[in-house]
């Protein structure tokens, strides 16, 4: 009895894995995002798929994207232990083992790139492979520890998913599609930047280069400022293309004119004052900054209906 | 009591031990559940895909050993333009 008992209980280790572990290792709050740009992506393109192509490649899209987590959380496991915001992910806390984490990464994007490609195009499934690699190695393994222009850089692989719906859709880049990820590419700094703001202490502790552990709150507002500025014109120029509108130029205003609105109160307060209220304005900016994407997202997705179409038909029935 | 062989009771309280529902059994179920689930939902995917795929939105016709003109080009245009 002694040797079965000491081979159950090496195997019982009340740390071993459940299936929600491995489920929060691809993001799923990461994942939500990418799946609603890549299926708005997708939808608004001037082509139809099949119903089971188009959710195929939507679930291909979303694995890929989990994928790529997974490998972060892999590489980063050190940096996360130490921060607060990131200290229960399944392999810092130790449910996941590192290599179990590689394991499902390498797995799960291989599996996604060649079932994209088979189930859409072999463009589409070389933008997945090149954001999971850009995500991965280029912002994770080499820039995130690097510069604090991590998150400039590393943007661009949060930003791809709705152009890779869109190739998915049609089989090329089209400016619509440059467009909508140059809207997620320009609104990642200062969305994350905001976070780093009341968050300053976990990246001071892990020794992450953000720009706030560099250069300081007062240098981090400015930035906030200017880069918010720089991505009305972009949000803006979507509305003049196919996928934008009347629709999309009104909710696009608004949004712009709430968010740099909030850019210019971060960038005028003073420590003092942050500290006072602990960083409310910047709370506020950070969670409103989530609500202006999935505004954009949602006016795009919306002028592709057939109401918006009828709209518009108003519009020209009326000489405007 | 006395009339058992020596460690009876030991061995069956440790086959008890086994057969109680661990907190870990239930974490293993659940997570063998899941990967069936998922691989289920892979496999049924996967065919919906082959099906669309092979359908390109029109009915399938099986090759039935028997001679149908409807499938044959020469007699049937539709077949002849792929459509």
């Amino acid at each position: 009895m002694s040797d079965i008992r000491a081979e159950i209980i090496p195997q019982t280790q009340p740390g071993e894995a459940g299936f929600g572990d491995y489920v929060r290792l691809l993001k799923p709050r990461v994942m939500s995002l990418v799946v609603f740009t890549a299926l708005v992506g997708l939808l608004v393109a001037p082509s139809s798929l099949h119903p089971i192509e188009a959710f195929a490649a939507i679930v291909f899209i979303a694995l890929g994207g989990g994928a790529a987590g997974a490998l972060n959380m892999w590489w980063d496991a050190d940096i996360d232990r130490q921060m607060r915001r990131t200290a229960r992910r399944p392999v810092p806390a130790g449910t996941v083992a590192p290599g179990e984490a590689l394991g499902l990464g390498m797995g799960l994007s291989l599996i996604s790139v060649v079932m994209l490609g088979l189930a859409a195009n072999w463009l589409a499934a070389a933008l997945l492979a090149f954001t999971i690699f850009f995500y991965a190695v280029v912002y994770t393994i080499w820039l995130k520890r690097a510069t604090p222009q991590n998150i400039v850089i590393g943007g661009a692989a949060g930003a791809f998913p709705p152009m890779i719906g869109w190739v998915v859709a049609t089989g090329h880049i089209g400016i619509e599609a440059v467009l909508m990820f140059a809207l997620i590419f320009m609104w990642t700094p200062p969305h994350f930047w905001a976070l780093a703001l009341f968050m300053n202490d976990d990246y001071t502790r892990a020794k992450v280069p953000m720009l706030t552990v560099t250069h300081g709150r007062r240098a981090t507002r400015a930035h906030v400022w200017v880069y918010t500025l720089a991505l009305v014109p972009v949000a803006l120029g979507a509305g003049l293309t196919s996928i934008g509108g009347a629709i999309y130029l009104a909710v696009a205003l608004a949004l712009n004119a709430v968010f740099v609105l909030g850019a210019l109160r971060i960038w005028r307060r003073d420590e003092a004052a942050a500290e006072a209220d602990k960083y409310r304005v910047e709370k506020q900016f950070f969670t409103f900054s989530l609500f202006y994407l999935f505004g954009h997202f949602a006016a795009f997705l919306l002028e592709a209906t057939p109401w918006a179409a009828a709209f518009r038909e108003q519009f020209t029935f009326w000489g405007i | 009591m006395g009339g058992g062989f020596p460690g009876t009771v030991h061995i069956l309280g440790d086959l008890m031990a086994l057969a109680r529902d661990h907190e870990l059994h239930r974490r293993r179920l659940g997570r063998n559940m899941g990967v069936g689930l998922v691989l289920a939902a892979f496999i049924a995917l996967v065919f919906g895909l082959t099906i669309a795929k092979i359908s390109g939105g029109g009915t399938i016709q099986a090759f039935d050993h028997s001679y149908r003109p409807a499938l044959d080009p020469g007699v049937n245009p539709e077949i002849r333009r792929g459509e």
